[in-house]
């Protein structure tokens, strides 16, 4: 007797709680899905909780999951906003507009890739020839790069994100999307920046690359120079604002249409001085102003 | 120089009982772990607030709330499957080979991968039955995922029922399935209530079978309908250990805490109602 | 009208029986649907025996030798490691554990299996990857031995609970004679209880190793994740599971990249499959 009442008291309660959940609910106007970089999924969150509190009755929420996922998402139609930090690919805005969408870009913030070693590493600047190298397993020990004699242990983010698919082609490949080279098999791929950094700050030969925002006390960041003779470059704020900072990537926003409603207000109060002083307080890299 | 037998059980059997605590010390020291630096981060703010500041501060009231959805979600599908299949294979099916293949399909179920579940939940209920990500999505991917659990522990349950109780109620002429429904089932309840449990505490741990199915990095109010996505506690612990930087340790091990302290909960439950049926049967 | 309800019920419940063979075979069908169809693009040995994984070259490689061996090695890592350590527990549990610590042990080793795998992972990749890294002067904590360690300490409450079933089901007769005879507890145990149960911890074996393979989330926080051809257990290795659970967000539906993870996890399902086949005839053989 005893059970029977504890079972329907039970029932009784999930059947309440699930009555909640019946509604078989329309897609909100007001609401807007967001998906994609994780590199950019704080930056939106940020964003997405900035503009509930001007704008009550409207409901964003942001999935992470890569850049990858971003424009997957939006080619199946299952995201308002794209959020990526590479750009699309001739074949994927081929196969989005096969699905009727017809994907527009918008740049929101540049973000400063910073090349990061373990606070004891001697050495203080690379190129990118020399980043390749040892990305792609050429340079394998740090004595080829002016350091100790200490196999270099690379990280790298993985396959998903949209930080791999930059890193990979603007120096691995320098700049030649298509070109050979490949991340070397023995390169850790960490499902996160910020698994690259407690791997970096923990380990004397490591040597990974991440968003500038994640850059921590913990780590030291490597100053870069496209060509060989230099100038070396350290990523900063101002560094990558005014462009002599040659590992700075555009941050973007996808949408499958032409932006209309709440998500063209979104987007309109991510351009504005508000939501690009939020890119800084993110410590992401603002438009920078036409001054 | 030979060592007595009597030796050298002695040194066997203090080997293997070291051998039993070093099995079991990893759960102590782990939960010795999670209350130690999770335990600051657990006050009522944290349970019922949601999410601020990127993560970095604010509570994990989605989460938990979107565990429980899912929970429920999948055991309600999973519960009465499954208990169905027990009664089958219990009361009704022969020993033939059909039995057989029902059998090898179910350790073949308990047996799958989890992230496989993750890709058959997307390829079924994301896709194709278009259900897009969500909590509709996620539960019926875990309620395969528990439905051995449950169909294992009912079946147990129901065999433990004696036949007299079966053959009983027959020779007074009711009929088969008023049998089951009015004799066997009340008494194997209990049984099937513990492997419910048990069910509902590996449902609520899982990780890569919502990955694709349901879970959501941040929604900013909790899901108003099954069609919704939804947060999970597994899937927050995941995120805020690898996605977002700058996390305080605390928040962390508070999440994993209260993940733990959920999922002890209920075994612990399920094992004392467990010990609890085997004392008090009456046959 | 009672006769016809009865029916009714009696079908559905028939009908449920075959559920769950209808839900292995829709397993079977979804992931055969999306994995096969990689082999218009790549041939079935390039899958199964390339040595590089890059989805992302052009044209991308889909060898998914060294994650095959990744997750061998793993798993092999963490079997060496949980068998002896199951076995030992099983046997004292069984056999020379008194009742009341036996239900404590018991209940502990069930408790060890509750715990959510993403709570292994993380705790793995605070704690015990800094160890192993210190312990054996490694560049990176973050290796093959690593995820061996944690995924012992998950199979190994699988593997206790069935070799326990199993030590307990020998009739106590052959224990009596053999006391009888003037054996030993402990010479009982090894001579004769062990090989009595031998099919039971062979299909308890299988199964751990099952669920070994199968793991995702603590491996792959815990393995460094590099799809290296693993030389040694003491460097990061990727698994076939880590690899579909970080790579799916990123592929577009219908590209080879998505066909390619299906097709991983098709190769999973049926390994998985085969040793659930192996153990349960296993297990079966016993019965007789």
């Amino acid at each position: 007797m005893k059970t029977k009442l504890l079972l329907s008291g039970i029932l009784a309660v999930a059947v309440l709680f699930c009555t909640n959940f019946l509604v078989f609910a329309k897609e909100n106007e007001n609401s807007i899905q967001i998906k994609g970089s994780d590199t950019m999924v704080n930056l939106g969150q940020a964003w997405a909780e900035e503009f509930m509190i001007e704008n009550p009755q409207t409901s964003i929420a942001v999935t992470g999951g890569g850049s990858g996922t971003g424009v997957a998402a939006l080619i199946n139609g299952t995201c308002d906003i794209a959020e990526t930090s590479r750009e699309m690919k001739p074949r994927e805005l081929e196969l989005a507009r096969k699905n009727g969408h017809d994907a527009q870009e918008f740049k929101v913030a540049i973000d400063a890739l910073a090349v990061v070693v373990h606070p004891s590493n001697p050495v203080k600047q690379l190129t990118f020839d020399q980043l390749s190298g040892i990305f792609t397993g050429k340079i394998t020990n740090w004595n080829e790069v002016g350091g100790n004699d200490q196999k270099i242990l690379a990280l790298s983010r993985d396959r998903n994100s949209g930080t791999h698919v930059y890193f990979l082609e603007h120096i691995l490949r320098k700049g030649n999307d298509k070109g050979p080279e490949q991340f070397a098999p023995e390169v850790l791929m960490l499902p996160s920046s910020q698994a690259i950094i407690d791997e970096v700050s923990q380990s004397q030969s490591a040597i990974g690359y991440i968003g500038l925002g994640y850059v921590s006390p913990a780590v030291k960041a490597v100053a870069v120079s496209k060509a060989n003779e230099g100038p070396f470059v350290l990523p900063s704020l101002d560094t990558a604002m005014n462009k002599t900072y040659p590992v700075a990537r555009p941050l973007l926003f996808y949408t499958g249409r032409e932006p209309q409603g709440t998500v063209k207000s979104f987007i309109d109060f991510v351009l504005s001085k508000k939501g690009q002083e939020i890119v800084r307080t993110m410590d992401f890299v603002p438009l920078g102003d036409k001054a | 120089m030979k060592i007595k037998p009597q030796i050298k059980q002695k040194i066997a059997f203090t080997l293997l009982g070291l051998a039993a605590i070093l099995v079991i010390i990893p759960v102590v020291l782990i939960l010795a772990i999670l209350i130690k630096r999770g335990l600051p981060a657990i006050s009522w703010q944290f349970l019922t607030e949601m999410p601020r500041m990127g993560m970095r501060a604010g509570g994990i009231f989605p989460a938990i709330m979107g565990t429980l959805c899912l929970v429920i979600g999948a055991i309600g599908v999973a519960l009465p499957l499954g208990v169905l299949t027990a009664i089958y294979l219990v009361e009704y099916a022969k020993k033939n080979w059909w039995t057989r293949m029902i059998e090898i399909a179910i350790v073949n179920l308990a047996g799958v991968p989890s992230v496989v579940y993750g890709l058959f939940g997307l390829g079924l209920f994301v896709i194709f039955f278009q259900f897009g990500s969500s909590i509709l999505a996620g539960s019926l991917t875990l309620a395969i995922m528990e439905l051995p659990v449950i169909i294992t522990s009912s079946k147990e349950a129901l065999m433990s029922v004696p036949r007299s109780f079966r053959e009983a109620s027959l020779a007074l002429g009711v009929s088969r399935w008023q049998t089951i429904r009015y004799v066997v089932l009340p008494n194997a309840l209990p049984g099937i209530l513990t492997g419910s449990i048990l069910g509902i505490s590996r449902t609520a741990g899982e990780t890569a079978p919502i990955l694709f199915t349901v879970a959501a990095f941040y929604l900013p109010r909790l899901p108003k309908s099954v069609l919704d996505q939804c947060m999970a506690l597994p899937y927050h612990l995941y995120v805020l250990s690898t996605q977002v930087p700058n996390v305080k340790p605390a928040l962390q091990y508070g999440t994993a805490l209260v993940l733990v302290g959920m999922v002890f909960l209920l075994n612990i439950v399920a094992i004392i109602v467990r010990a609890h049926i085997r004392s008090k049967k009456q046959w | 009208m009672r006769k016809i309800r009865e029916f009714v019920i009696e079908k559905i419940i028939l009908l449920n029986g075959f559920a769950c063979i209808l839900f292995v075979i829709l397993i079977f069908f979804f992931l055969a649907k999306d994995g096969l169809a990689l082999f218009r693009f790549v041939t079935i040995q390039d899958f199964l025996f390339g040595t590089l994984w890059n989805p992302l070259a052009e044209p991308p490689q889909f060898g998914i030798l060294p994650l095959l061996l990744g997750s061998l090695v793993v798993t092999l890592g963490a079997a060496i490691i949980a068998v002896p350590l199951g076995m030992a527990c099983a046997v004292f549990i069984g056999e020379i554990a008194p009742r009341w610590m036996r239900e404590v042990l018991k209940a502990g080793v069930e408790l060890l299996a509750a715990i959510p795998s993403i709570v292994i992972g993380f705790i793995g990749m605070t704690m015990l990857g800094p160890v192993v890294k210190n312990l054996f002067h490694l560049p990176t904590g973050l290796t093959a031995l690593t995820g061996s360690l944690a995924l012992a300490f998950m199979a190994i409450p699988t593997m206790v609970s069935i070799m326990e079933d199993s030590i307990s089901a020998v009739p106590r007769s052959y224990k009596e004679g053999s006391l009888a005879l003037g054996a030993t507890h402990w010479q009982t145990i090894y001579r004769v209880i062990i090989p009595a149960a031998s099919s039971g911890i062979v299909a308890a074996i299988m199964l751990g190793i099952g669920r070994v393979i199968g793991e995702t989330m603590a491996v792959m926080m815990l393995t460094g994740n590099a799809s290296v051809l693993p030389k040694t257990i003491l460097a990061p290795v990727r698994t076939m599971t880590a690899t579909v659970a970080a790579e799916m967000g990123e592929t577009v539906r219908g590209s080879e990249h998505y066909f390619a993870l299906f097709a991983i996890g098709l190769v999973l399902f049926g390994i998985t499959f085969f040793i659930n086949f192996l153990a349960d005839m296993a297990r079966h053989r016993k019965k007789k």
